[in-house]
């Protein structure tokens, strides 16, 4: 791949990612917050697609552009009185939990660039849908099967808990 | 010295850490409960970027970085799970709670 075509989509990516994060983090309107979230996915699955993971950024794509992120905008619009910006979305603390989190980011990128981290010599790109699939129902098999049952258990849990209780009389609590 | 331009392996978890540090800045003042889990997919996301910057640069990765992809894969499922059973819960404390769920009013477990 060329490399200043890699370079250039890395940075738009990065800016666009750190961004909308950074407006999720600050924003005072939960429902911009929640647009914004839809902006840090896709540039998500935009550098995943720059780490020569094509299945990830596809499974990104959908399960949280199209499955998470649905559910949480159903949540905020059922959830509060949103066009109140008071009742919707205050923060508490934010100048204490400002200054923590620069610190605590400050330490995690002085460790990110202090490491000594093994780097391959020559960095390939390779489609990996096969190689996942056969891992999957291989090596992986176990928690394969172990994860489709807790996301069997995990939403039926989900709708026993948020469904309206009935009472005896049989109507909606 | 310049430091390197072309994106490596330092590039990608710079952004990861910038990512989480959102999550938690997120986390921790939000006061909505959904404010809350908007961060704590940012959290999750981060995470996979880790994963998979590992996975493509490192030259110890197992089994030619397909370990990571793999365990994204799980971390995406787990976190959309997650998302499924946290919400079903803000939606039920919404409606026991008198119609709240801000997280510094919800003091109790029980109504």
């Amino acid at each position: 791949m060329n490399t200043i075509i890699y370079a250039v989509l890395f940075y738009l990516l990065a800016v666009m990612v750190v961004g909308s994060a950074a407006y999720v983090a600050v924003s005072k309107n939960i429902v911009r917050c929640a647009f914004a979230l839809v902006y840090t996915f896709i540039g998500v699955a935009g550098l995943f697609v720059l780490l020569s993971a094509d299945f990830i950024a596809a499974t990104q794509v959908l399960v949280y552009v199209g499955g998470t992120l649905v559910l949480i905008l159903f949540a905020v619009m059922l959830s509060s009185r949103i066009s109140d910006v008071k009742i919707s979305n205050r923060s508490v603390q934010f100048i204490p939990g400002f200054v923590v989190t620069c610190c605590f980011a400050v330490i995690l990128i002085y460790i990110a660039v202090s490491g000594q981290w093994p780097i391959k010599d020559v960095i390939e790109f390779s489609p990996t849908t096969a190689a996942i699939g056969n891992s999957l129902l291989s090596r992986w098999l176990l928690p394969f099967e172990v994860i489709s049952i807790l996301i069997l258990v995990g939403l039926m849990g989900a709708v026993v808990i948020a469904r309206h209780k009935i009472n005896s009389k049989g109507d909606a609590k | 010295m310049m430091p390197q331009m072309t994106p490596s392996l330092v590039h990608f978890l710079i952004v990861g850490a910038l990512l989480f540090a959102c999550g938690i800045l997120c986390v921790i003042t939000r006061r909505n409960a959904v404010g809350v889990l908007m961060g704590v997919e940012l959290i999750l996301n981060s995470a996979n970027i880790n994963f998979l910057a590992f996975a493509h640069f490192s030259s110890q990765s197992l089994q030619g970085g397909i370990d990571g992809h793999v365990f994204a894969l799980f971390c995406i499922v787990l976190a959309a799970l997650e998302c499924a059973v946290a919400l079903a819960i803000v939606m039920a404390i919404y409606r026991n709670f008198n119609k709240t769920i801000d997280m510094e009013e919800l003091t109790t477990l029980r109504e």
